[in-house]
């Protein structure tokens, strides 16, 4: 199937295993979301047994959505734009094999030892030293293959997206190493080589930019492309793309000591990285100021265009949780949000109304490209249509359901009586989060049925491109 | 809290200000210099892909919006403090002044907050606690205390789980009078049976016929013979603690085997391990987390579940 669908120039083929395993990972990721979401609700669905309970499950949702959906994206869409913004082929299709069949051999890694229990227990970094020096390993290859491709450019310029690739790429190498360092016991075991509170505060350097970098620089690039692209118009100011890449990246990396608000971190990285989270706030909308206003003059195909619709409302949610997160950076705010279901609520504000929408809205471009069609000709322009009503309902829905769940339960644990005790029992806040919890699980349902239509309209529109050129040669 | 060095301080300094100053410049420098003050059709002139980029200007709002967010940082650092330099931020703690510190702010909050309960649980001191359980409102205070900090393992309802003793049931491991419950709440307790008692060369059918013995005390289904050569064992192995009569020890925390309560189960199996392996169990000292008068009201409403008919 690759040789009748490959690009003279380019290298299509890794761009479109990509594309294939973005939607892939993605039900898997998703299904998983909703089964752990679910098993809070009804915690008689743990069944009983370790592999298959929400201590063991809930890393392995986290691991799979980010990682693998969310870098199954990030290469397929880099290793597209990176070849077409330079008008050259990838520096290496050697490299470009071995990241897709490495980077897929971590993933099976991850779905194997995490449900084991076998976790090095930080957060999103909880897959043990062997998987982490491959990943290290699969990461550098990368970032080679693409700044290998910048380096053979045939435009004199570097496109915006590029910058923010490279720029989360390089970051992303760097976190994961710090981040990851241990002493390793066996195979499967290892220590950190930090301790305590210094542990702590790489952890949440690595953790935040894991949000910063992975999840918001490196779809800035898809949207810095895509929006554009699909929009046909050009992108709104320059100027605004270069003092908006510069702040956000300098600031992110100050953020992680927001999540150590009212610990044992020093008052004064406490102050500093709360601050820096505040001046974040102008940077990130820089990115979304640029990807709306890219849209002036072209509101009007937002009518027609469904695949339009998803990048747009990408950018609102983008909009929204970046303002939401300075927020709840504030130590007086994150005094009553920390620990509850708020927190819950405002990652996936950003990871299903910003990553998923833009990466699906991607996707529906260029899939039909990797199968020899035009830009967003899929099979059905009515299921992605109505994919973007899933999408945009079960987001709602979700969010909606923790900020009540996640008020609800700052109040709760802090309401005291007259005598000095407190008014709730732990275990009452957790009763009364069940409704919640119910409306939360809908809401990820809705999304991940959006999914399984895409994947059915995915494998129509390749089914039927092949059929075309099964009939053209015959 | 220990200081930063004169290295590490001015290096903190550097930084935080050298990125917000940074910012700063990047704004001013790419607002001055840009060309059009409005919104334009003109591009760059470069294009990717067939993606041209316009030239417009940085939005007004936006660079006001990223200006103030800076401004509050410094005025935010200025009243909280970077480093080693306080901010001009101050709580009172204990009649002073002192610049503020999250450390600082809570103990002001607690020392309010018990300034403000400390005459109700002084009134309720007074009262001795075999008294205080006819007092409605103080018991309602104790069960608000157990809710929150004992009920995790002795339950909701204060009933136990295994290895964790029911405290509705007046059958006390360390003794059940007021002044006993207020030492186990205070000190807490540790204990320890030790593996085969204290013959350690217990052989697996002496633990068995031990087993039978231990079942035979209070009429569970037992082998007769068994339970006979048991009681030997028992005697030398587990009196010292339980007692000649089984009865069981406040003074070691020793349960009495007589009275069908189980700590950690009264099956076959169960007592087999207990007896093969020893048992630990602790119940950690709570004197530092309360008052002297708050253990009073939560003795008392842990004395009143088997003292008073219908407490609640």
């Amino acid at each position: 199937m690759s040789t009748a669908f490959d690009h003279p120039v380019y290298n299509y083929k890794v761009v479109r295993q990509f594309a294939i395993m973005t939607v892939v990972w993605g039900i898997v990721g998703m299904s998983l979301g909703v089964l752990i979401a679910a098993q809070l609700a009804w915690p008689a669905l743990n069944f009983d047994t370790p592999w298959f309970s929400f201590g063991r499950l809930r890393p392995l949702h986290t691991n799979a959505v980010i990682f693998a959906f969310g870098g199954s994206a990030l290469f397929s869409t880099s290793y597209y734009i990176v070849q077409r913004t330079c008008q050259t082929r990838l520096f290496s299709d050697t490299l470009a094999s071995f990241t897709f069949w490495g980077w897929n051999l971590v993933i099976v890694l991850a779905v194997i030892t995490l449900p084991m229990g076998l976790t090095s227990t930080k957060e999103y970094a909880e897959l043990e030293w062997p998987i982490d020096i491959l990943i290290a390993i699969v990461w550098v290859a990368y970032c080679v293959n693409f700044i290998g491709t910048i380096m053979n450019r045939k435009e004199p310029h570097i496109y915006v997206a590029n910058w923010f690739f490279a720029g989360f790429m390089i970051m992303i190498a760097i976190l994961h190493i710090g981040n990851n360092l241990a002493i390793p016991v066996t195979l499967t075991k290892s220590y950190s080589i930090y301790a305590g509170t210094v542990d702590a505060m790489v952890q949440w350097w690595y953790g935040h930019n894991a949000v910063g970098f992975f999840l918001t620089a490196g779809f800035l690039g898809i949207m810095y492309y895509f929006v554009p692209k699909q929009a046909e118009r050009p992108v709104y100011s320059y100027r605004l793309s270069i003092v908006h890449f510069w702040a956000l990246i300098s600031l992110y990396v100050w953020a992680g000591a927001h999540h150590l608000h009212y610990s044992a971190l020093p008052d004064w990285a406490q102050t500093a990285g709360m601050v820096m989270s505040l001046v974040l706030l102008a940077p990130s909308w820089g990115g979304m100021i640029n990807g709306m206003m890219t849209l002036s003059g072209a509101w009007h195909k937002l009518r027609t265009d469904p695949i339009l619709r998803f990048l747009v409302v990408s950018l609102s949610f983008y909009g929204m949780s970046t303002f939401e997160g300075p927020m709840m950076s504030i130590k007086t705010v994150n005094a009553l949000s920390h620990n509850t279901d708020w927190t819950i609520g405002h990652v996936h504000s950003g990871a299903l109304g910003w990553v998923a929408m833009v990466t699906i809205g991607a996707m529906y471009h260029l899939i039909p490209i990797m199968f020899g069609r035009k830009q967003g000709e899929m099979y059905s322009t009515k299921l992605i249509n109505t994919h973007f009503w899933l999408a945009t309902i079960g987001t709602v829905l979700y969010i909606a359901a923790l900020w009540v769940n996640g008020i609800m339960q700052g109040l709760m644990w802090r309401a005291v009586n007259a005598d000095g005790t407190l008014t709730y029992s732990f275990i009452e806040s957790v009763e009364a989060s069940h409704p919640g919890y119910v409306v939360r699980t809908i809401g990820g349902a809705l999304f991940l049925i959006g999914m399984f239509i895409m994947a059915y309209n995915v494998y129509r529109t390749v089914s039927d491109s092949k059929k075309a050129v099964a009939a053209a040669q015959a | 809290m220990s200081a930063l060095s004169t290295f590490w301080n001015f290096w903190v300094f550097a930084i935080v200000f050298g990125t917000l100053i940074a910012c700063g410049l990047l704004i001013q420098y790419s607002s001055k210099t840009q060309v059009h003050n409005e919104e334009t059709d003109e591009t760059t002139g470069h294009e990717y892909d067939g993606i041209k980029e316009l030239d417009n200007p940085l939005p007004r709002w936006w660079v006001m919006m990223f200006w103030a967010t800076i401004v509050f940082a410094v005025g935010y650092i200025a009243a909280y403090g970077l480093g080693n330099m306080n901010g001009f931020l101050t709580v009172e703690v204990d009649g002073k002044q002192v610049p503020w510190s999250q450390t600082a702010q809570w103990e002001n909050e607690v020392e309010q907050f018990d300034m403000k309960v400390a005459p109700l649980f002084a009134e309720y001191a007074a009262t001795p606690i075999a008294e205080l359980i006819d007092n409605e409102a103080a018991l309602q205070t104790g069960q608000r205390i157990f809710a929150s900090n004992c009920s995790v393992c002795h339950g909701s309802t204060a009933k136990g789980s295994q290895g964790f003793p029911n405290l509705t049931d007046n059958d006390w491991l360390y003794g059940g009078t007021p002044a006993d419950i207020v030492k186990t709440i205070t000190d807490g307790r540790h204990g320890m049976m030790p593996a085969k008692g204290l013959m350690p060369s217990m052989t697996d059918e002496q633990i068995d016929q031990t087993v039978q013995y231990v079942r035979s005390l209070s009429d569970l289904k037992h082998d007769a013979t068994q339970a006979e050569a048991g009681a030997g064992i028992f005697a030398q192995a587990c009196t010292a603690c339980h007692g000649a009569d089984a009865k069981g020890m406040h003074i070691t925390g020793a349960p009495n085997l007589t009275d069908k309560v189980w700590l950690y189960g009264g099956s076959t199996k169960q007592i087999e391990f207990t007896i093969r392996h020893g048992r630990n169990g602790q119940m950690p000292a709570q004197g530092d987390r309360f008052s002297k008068e708050q253990i009073h009201v939560l003795a008392a409403y842990v004395y009143s579940l088997s003292h008073k008919a219908v407490a609640k």
